[in-house]
């Protein structure tokens, strides 16, 4: 079943806050993981697999590094959710 | 005619452990310049402040020996009740024979049954199992199990994904008889699919002809480190919960977590993913020891002891997990508190 955006969003956010301890007000689809919200590669790498186990998708590490905003996140697992 | 012997389980559990770490303390500032790294940036990214290294003079079995004396005198027995010593180690520098036959020559038992075993950072937790296995069907009475490495040997200084990370150091563990079954069943197996993710490359052949070869140097580990980090984060958790569920335990049960120092993210998101309660103690050697491979979990387990040493005889989670990629867990009670 396809998920929603806002859905998916509101999934990272908790994946976010509670890997790189931010609050929740700051993450939006806009923000890049590495300059706004300090999530450094490693945590990126904890923030896939825990997307990947919640969301029910697979997330190669190619795309990993392609993924620069939390709305690029939440795109591709719309999509890989279709 | 059926085989006629006496045919019964001996429960086993750790009787003792001691730990070897070389006198020299390595500050991240002392490696940071040939990397173009800084002291935060390895803290930030593995928990790593300072590490030991081994003197140039100083052998792997150098250090195994010291560590196998402390772990023989704690649990009261000498080398000559030890009936077989099983050595986990990926750096003992001559393929035949064996590091653990230089020990038991070392400790003045030369009768003693030994071999290797090559499971990376995970040998230590193989070679628990495999010790079990041999008290409890009475193939040895006590055995003395070895996690040790001299990584600097094999660490090159100017590779930025690996030179802040690997260290020296040996530990060892005296196996026995037991009234109660103190060594939980092992989860264990392998992700061999990603066997270039950690490699010791090239082969002793390549090198051998090395010098018609430009591309063909000194065996040094590599690591993709982002590969195995989520390797471990993901499929460990799982194996952890699964050990301490065949113990017949729960996390709301156990006393310590001790797992493979490979890196103190992987440590925390390990326990994370266990949601393992504030009440389990997790052992952190990483931050003054780095990852000695397969050294890091009796290291680790001895340095928790000397911290907090009402965890003797506590129950303790051990997760090896390493190049292979291959990995073993069980939960063990740890060794009781000794007078030595």
């Amino acid at each position: 079943m396809a998920l929603t955006q806002e859905a998916v969003l509101e999934g990272i956010k908790e994946i976010v806050v509670e890997v790189a301890g931010i609050s929740a007000d700051d993450i939006a689809m806009e923000k890049k993981f590495t300059e706004d919200l300090d999530v450094d590669s490693l945590s990126m790498v904890e923030v896939v697999v825990a997307a990947e186990e919640r969301f029910g998708v697979k997330i190669p590490d190619e795309e990993v590094t392609n993924i620069a905003t939390v709305g690029d996140a939440v795109n591709f697992i719309v999509n890989a959710s279709k | 005619m059926s085989l006629q012997f006496e045919s019964s389980i001996q429960n086993s559990r750790i009787l003792s452990v001691g730990a070897y770490r070389p006198a020299r303390i390595v500050p991240n500032s002392e490696i940071v310049d040939r990397i173009e790294s800084t002291d935060e940036w390895i803290r930030q990214r593995t928990g790593i402040e300072t590490r030991h290294i081994a003197g140039p003079d100083e052998s792997l079995i150098d250090m195994a020996e010291a560590a196998a004396n402390i772990a023989l005198k704690r649990a009261g027995i000498t080398m000559d009740q030890v009936s077989a010593v099983i050595f986990a180690t990926i750096t003992y520098p001559y393929q035949a024979p064996s590091a653990a036959t230089e020990l038991i020559v070392r400790l003045g038992n030369p009768k003693a049954a030994a071999f290797d075993i090559s499971a990376a950072c995970a040998g230590f937790c193989y070679g628990i199992a495999l010790a079990n296995d041999l008290v409890r069907n009475k193939t040895a009475k006590y055995v003395l199990v070895i996690g040790g490495e001299k990584l600097s040997d094999f660490t090159n200084p100017d590779d930025r994904a690996t030179a802040f990370i690997f260290a020296d150091g040996a530990g060892a563990i005296v196996i026995g008889p037991s009234e109660g079954a103190g060594i939980g069943p092992t989860v264990w197996g392998s992700a061999a699919d990603s066997r270039d993710a950690i490699q010791m490359q090239p082969s002793w052949i390549e090198f051998k002809g090395s010098k018609t070869r430009v591309d063909a140097t000194w065996p040094d580990i590599s690591q993709q480190g982002q590969t195995v980090f989520r390797w471990a984060v993901y499929e460990m958790a799982p194996v952890g919960l699964q050990a301490i569920a065949a113990a017949g335990l729960t996390p709301e049960t156990l006393a310590a977590f001790i797992p493979h120092q490979a890196n103190e993210r992987i440590i925390d998101s390990l326990a994370r993913s266990m949601k393992l309660p504030d009440s389990v103690v997790i052992a952190r050697d990483i931050k003054t020891t780095g990852n000695t491979s397969a050294a890091s979990i009796p290291l680790a387990m001895d340095a928790l002891l000397t911290s907090n040493p009402e965890l003797h005889g506590k129950t303790a989670l051990l997760i090896g997990f390493g190049a292979g990629l291959v990995y073993a867990g069980q939960v063990v009670e740890l060794p009781p508190l000794t007078s030595q």
